[in-house]
């Protein structure tokens, strides 16, 4: 057992060094181009760079690994001496035989895949899965010290090492177990080297914010060279001690991550950081100071209401202020939490307030009357939303009221009520599966199973599209996730774009090309694009098309559902720069929804929290960070990783 | 794919956004999509598969009118006695060999032609109803589907011939039939994978036409996995058709027919192979063909060129 | 969930035996005519029309039909008056026998030509196999059965019998020399579709994350294939063999044809040149109970041999 308590210290200055290397597809383009970079015991380097980049080439090129299609140029992987139990001199990794590498892999150099849904085996037990690495690598001298390792290396990770767990199979554990199972089995034979592919994709903060911690700690506890390959700068501020950036498969920046994430010298790491949403909104992005930033600062254009933040609320500021810093020192964002809720209890009146911001004046007026209610803003909600109180002139050009939807037991939402101001944006945040979608598809009218009411300028809109009046249909659009999905890949960006009107009526082709023309110009694409297909598009231009679709003809809602998450970061800011200026340009009222918290003050007036179909929390967005209500919007405001 | 790279890239962004200098990468190179046609021809399997087909379609098509002239004999007169060698000899009736192989061909194809499209066309219509309108329709075509697998192909087409007896007709709308379900497994699978798009969803968020949603957003995405069906479902039916003559439950004597050919002259194997051999080596190469086509096309719709290579992520 | 795919099966088959049924109402004529032929005398039609319960409505016989098949009564071939049973009797064990000998020669050969190929994927061999087995597969069984008889019995080599010889009071596996070429024949219709849709499979599955993970692991080839991708294909592959095997009770009626084999498919063949109803439809009906357990078989292979629906199926 001695083997399994003592942690061995790693002798080596530098682990692994990569030098010149390059790779191609076969017989085509160079994919890296003269990579170089170091792996330190005990230090974690992240590779960071957006898609395409070749940041994964590069990590499995460290383990000598290839996909099919790729073939290498040049360029040296050494393993310095000492740094394997297996092999004590100096070799380049890239020489070995195939034999002499598989010795290698998963013992001293292991790695953890992305998507542990697909990584682990689903026909094989987990416990199984990580005693496989162990006897491959001769680990431990006998069948019961590897068994006690399994189980050591399930507490390490914080899970449990009993027995009936290790029996398991992948799809009886949740995404963040199994990426926790996937860690386990990389440090089950102790490496010397870790490599770590995004590892927390698809995993909800929390959860996000576990692994890494686990990341942390055992790599710095053994003594682990890391490689963590991310596109999410904010994560690279939790986990890195040193940064790398990539572009276009060569290496652009390098250093210590304080110098590369706070003062970069390179443009495209300025581009990166300066597109990185900031959850304080003290930074600019998207093309501007943020919508509803933590201070008193907003944004010259942004006429929402300033004097619905209470007097009394100007020391929370500064304590919210003194929290982020906090926050950022202890590179967990927890400073915050607890500044957070030191402020709750002063502040519940506020929130109260922020429930209905439409009517503002008078519910400030009103604060005390209000200071009552204890953040249960359904019932506030209610009340205020009676007519006989409400102000014609800031009446909601889109209600939700008491929206319910059900399939079968199953509850997907339950009594919503939300407002669509002119001009303003809501966020509607939530994880996957908490009904986001369904409910801005219910606004949409793309999804008529819902009870409840949705007005429009106090009409209520029939449930589903097709039984909408054409100008019902007009005014509200929505906008789709995936662009690559949104678009008929078979017609042209025009033919496409075409659709709304054509279907609205009343406009001859030629008028109709013309405003799709406009439209394409508006989202700053061009009218050249008019013949293109999605095909020929990237991402970014593909969104910017979508959108283009949902303005052609002239709406005053936009209902954007998840529109900037299948998108680089850098392209994210450059979509809602667009979005920003739209709404100015328009006045248009917009449903942002997200998953990601950190864009709230950049792009929401309100925000509305949504957990298991229900709004746990919901008013200005200012309010709502500084004061969450709801056990869950303040676990996601701890969690969430920033800069 | 390197050749397709020189397609000029459009700065994303305008100015106004640094970000622009670096998002080139954005515009895909490899995005243009090499045409349909040119990939399917850029593989050998198609470029075997239509020099065999149209080899045989030639001697099938054009063999009607050079019978008698070049032969001397009709399909159905007499030549000599039975099993006399000559160059192709004569048959179990002492009929030119070579005449009733140049006349034969023809209605094999015809008949399977039209029992792949009747085939092929029902099968369509069924799983694109049953993927779109899903519900009781998907459940109700898919499980009569699953009935009409039970019974093999050929086993319900002796079936069907028993009780209405040989004829052409018959023949065409039983192997169609039980072509229908087979297809419209994989035209509903293939349709659903597109109704599931947000396209056809944008579409019905703008009340477009059910009909005009199928024919621009449905249709056109699935003519990929169509024409890969029509391919192997061509090849089958001239294996259906073929085996059923060649059973004696399809042509009948005296027509002029490969299948019927080769049951006629099978017997005489060994004394005079030509009457088995010309048509079977004709089939042969006809249903290769048509499989080389088939599989050419599957490869070019799933993006498939000579040389293709899988770029990270 | 074994439960369920149990009752689909039993449904389909009902369902089978309703179409198969059917077919004889479209009969034009009258089969008591057909088999006494013209010169009968009423009295004796009418007699037998009360002996095939011609005289009942269509449901009653169908009724009547199905009674006697889940008994295992055939029923009355109308064109010798004789009973189904017997006539198929010593058949039914004849074709058995040949798809059997079949089916265990070219499932493993199917399989593992179909692994190989994949794992050899990009070199000349996989290049080789999957040519020659797209070929293979496009011909219809009759052309490959006369190709081996040209080659190995009449033309180029004489090897084999072309023919079966079946006297009265023997049984086929008396002379196993004649089985050879209707078992090749049928073997080389179906192994080219395993080696294809196997290949295909097991590319699949060697382009999986956890295959890839497992390389990354430092898992020996060997076992990456045995332990990691195999089990996963295992499910896909039964659906593959089921099929094929399906195909095969088929694909049995022109060999039988072809070789003048004293089997089922002989026997159909026969049955509908004479117009034979009841035959035809007892063939039928055992044809498709086959393809239905068949594919029972590989659907309960299927998920016994995935935990996620194994695990689903015990709750």
């Amino acid at each position: 057992m001695v083997s399994t308590t003592t942690v061995p210290k790693a002798t080596v200055a530098t682990a692994i060094s990569v030098r010149d290397l390059s790779l191609g597809v076969q017989g085509g383009d160079l994919i890296l181009k003269d990579v170089d970079f170091d792996l330190t015991p005990g230090r974690i380097l992240a590779l960071v760079g957006e898609s395409g980049s070749g940041k994964t080439t590069a990590a499995l090129a460290c383990m000598n690994h290839l996909r099919t299609g790729l073939e290498l140029r040049g360029g040296s992987v050494q393993l310095h001496e000492g740094a394997s139990r297996f092999f004590n001199q100096n070799m380049d990794l890239l020489t070995l035989s195939e034999k002499q590498v598989r010795k290698l892999r998963g013992g001293t150099i292991a790695y953890v895949p992305q998507d542990p849904a697909l990584s682990l085996n689903g026909a094989l037990r987990v416990g199984e899965q990580i005693h496989e690495v162990l006897c491959i690598h001769e680990f431990g001298r006998n069948g019961r010290e590897r068994e006690a390792r399994v189980a050591e290396v399930l507490e390490e990770v914080g899970l449990p090492s009993t027995k009936k767990y290790q029996r398991r199979y992948p799809h009886q554990l949740s995404g963040g177990q199994q990426q926790r199972i996937g860690i386990a089995m990389a440090f089950a034979c102790r490496p010397a080297v870790i490599i770590l592919d995004e590892p927390t994709t698809g995993l909800d903060v929390a959860t996000q914010d576990l692994v890494l911690k686990t990341v942390y700690q055992l790599t710095t506890k053994h003594d682990v060279a890391g490689l963590y390959i991310t596109h999410d700068l904010a994560v690279v501020a939790q986990v890195a001690n040193d940064v790398a950036v990539m572009l276009r498969g060569e290496i652009v920046e390098r250093g210590p991550a304080e110098k590369v994430l706070y003062d970069p010298d390179h443009d495209y790491t300025k581009t990166l950081l300066a597109a990185v949403p900031d959850l304080q909104g003290e930074r600019a992005m998207g093309g501007g100071p943020a919508v509803s930033p933590s201070a008193k600062v907003r944004a010259p254009w942004d006429n929402s209401h300033d004097d619905d933040v209470p007097v009394a609320n100007s020391g929370q500021v500064a304590d919210s202020a003194r929290g982020a810093n906090d926050g950022r020192d202890n590179a967990r964002g927890v400073g915050q939490h607890d500044a957070a809720q030191s402020a709750h209890g002063a502040s519940s009146g506020a929130t109260a307030v922020a429930a209905e911001p439409a009517r503002s004046d008078e519910a400030s007026r009103g604060g005390e009357r209000a200071a009552s209610s204890t953040g249960d803003t359904a019932q506030v909600h209610d009340r205020a939303a009676s007519p006989t109180e409400t102000k014609p002139a800031n009446e909601p050009l889109v209600a939700v009221r008491d929206l319910r939807l059900a399939y079968g037991p199953a509850v997907i939402l339950d009594g919503i009520n939300l407002d669509l101001v002119e001009g303003q944006t809501t966020m509607l945040l939530g994880e996957s599966g908490s009904g986001k979608t369904t409910l801005s598809r219910s606004i949409a009218g793309l999804n008529a199973a819902y009870t409840g009411e949705v007005l429009l300028e106090g009409n209520v809109l029939a449930n589903g599209t097709r039984k909408r009046s054409n100008e019902d249909r007009r005014r509200i659009q929505y906008i789709f996730q995936s662009p690559f999905s949104s678009l008929n890949p078979r017609r042209s960006i025009g033919d496409s774009l075409e659709v709304p009107l054509e279907m609205s009526g009343g406009m001859s082709r030629k008028q109709r090309r013309a405003a799709v023309a406009d439209a394409l110009d508006a989202v700053r694409l061009g009218r050249s694009y008019i013949n293109r297909r999605p095909g020929e598009l990237s991402g970014g231009e593909r969104q910017r098309a979508a959108v283009a679709r949902a303005l052609v003809n002239a709406p005053s809602v936009l209902v954007c559902d998840e529109i900037t998450s299948a998108l680089d970061v850098s392209v994210q800011a450059s979509v809602i720069e667009l979005l920003r200026d739209l709404q100015r340009e328009r006045g248009l009222a917009m449903l942002f929804v997200t998953h990601n918290i950190a864009l709230a003050r950049h792009v929401s007036h309100k925000l509305a929290v949504l957990e298991k179909g229900r709004l746990v929390d919901y008013g200005p967005t200012d309010h709502v960070l500084r004061n969450p209500q709801h056990g869950y919007t303040k676990s996601l405001l701890k969690h969430v990783p920033t800069l | 794919m390197s050749a397709q790279n020189h397609q000029p890239v459009t700065p994303e962004t305008p100015v106004t956004q640094p970000a622009a200098s670096f998002e080139p990468a954005e515009s895909r190179g490899d995005a243009r999509p090499v045409s349909f046609f040119r990939r399917f021809l850029s593989q050998p399997e198609a470029k075997f598969g239509l020099v065999l087909t149209g080899l045989v379609l030639l001697v099938a098509i054009a063999g009607p009118f050079v019978v008698p002239a070049w032969t001397g004999y009709g399909p159905t007169s007499y030549a000599g006695k039975p099993f006399q060698y000559d160059i192709f000899g004569t048959d179990n009736l002492g009929r030119d060999v070579l005449s009733r192989f140049l006349e034969g061909g023809w209605r094999l194809l015809l008949y399977s032609a039209l029992a792949t499209v009747l085939g092929v066309g029902l099968g369509t219509v069924l799983g694109m109803l049953a993927a779109f309108r899903g519900g009781w329709m998907d459940s109700a075509i898919m499980r009569t589907g699953d009935v009409l697998l039970a019974i093999p192909q050929l086993v319900f087409a002796m079936l069907a011939i028993t009780v209405l007896g040989p004829q052409g007709w018959v023949l065409v709308v039983v192997i169609g039939i039980t072509h229908a379900p087979r297809v419209a497994r994989v035209i509903r699978s293939a349709t659903s994978g597109v109704v599931a798009e947000d396209y056809v969803l944008a579409s019905q968020m703008y009340a477009v036409p059910q009909w005009k949603i199928l024919g621009r957003d449905v249709v056109p995405n699935i003519m990929g996995p169509l024409m890969v069906e029509m391919g192997l479902r061509m090849t089958y039916s001239i294996g259906a058709v073929a085996s059923l003559s060649f059973l004696g439950l399809g042509m009948q004597p005296p027509t002029a027919d490969w299948g019927l050919m080769i049951n006629e002259n099978r017997i005489a194997l060994s004394l005079q192979p030509w009457g088995v051999i010309l048509p079977v080596i004709a089939i042969a190469i006809l249903t290769v063909g048509t499989n080389l086509i088939a599989d050419a096309v599957s490869g070019a719709s799933a993006g498939r060129t000579t040389g293709s290579a899988r770029k990270d992520k | 969930m074994i439960l369920k795919r149990l009752g689909i099966s039993v449904f389909v088959l009902l369902a089978v035996s309703v179409v198969v049924f059917v077919f004889t109402l479209l009969l034009p004529g009258d089969p008591a005519q057909a088999i006494l032929g013209q010169q009968a005398t009423p009295e004796r039609l009418a007699a037998l029309r009360e002996q095939l319960n011609l005289n009942d409505p269509w449901y009653e016989r169908y009724f009547t039909w199905l009674g006697g098949l889940l008994v295992g009564d055939l029923g009355t071939s109308a064109a010798t008056g004789g009973s189904v049973n017997e006539l198929l009797g010593q058949k039914v064990s004849a074709s058995v026998l040949l798809m059997i000998i079949a089916a265990v020669i070219s499932i493993p050969v199917g399989i593992l030509l179909g692994t190989w190929s994949a794992m050899r994927r990009g070199r000349t061999t996989d290049h080789t196999l999957t040519g020659i087995s797209l070929v293979l597969a496009a011909l219809p069984e009759f052309v490959i059965g006369i190709a081996l008889t040209t080659l190995l019995s009449t033309t180029v080599f004489q090897l084999l019998p072309s023919v079966t010889m079946a006297a009265p009071g023997t049984r086929v596996w008396d002379y196993p020399l004649q089985l050879v070429l209707p078992t090749l024949t049928l073997v080389l219709v179906v192994v080219p579709y395993m080696i294809r849709m196997t290949r295909t499979t097991m590319l699949d599955v060697l382009d999986s994350g956890y295959v890839e993970m497992a390389r990354l692991k430092g898992v020996p080839e060997r076992q990456v294939i045995m332990k990691h991708a195999l089990p996963h294909a295992i499910g896909p592959v039964a659906q593959v063999v089921a099929m094929q095997l399906a195909w095969l009770a088929g694909g049995i009626v022109v060999v039988e044809f072809l070789f003048r084999y004293p089997g089922l498919g002989q026997a159909m063949v026969d049955a509908v040149q004479i117009r034979d109803v009841q035959v035809v439809q007892a063939l039928s009906m055992i044809i498709a109970a086959f393809y239905v357990v068949v594919n029972l078989i590989a659907d309960v292979i299927g998920i016994l041999a995935n935990p996620k629906l194994r695990t689903e199926s015990s709750k």
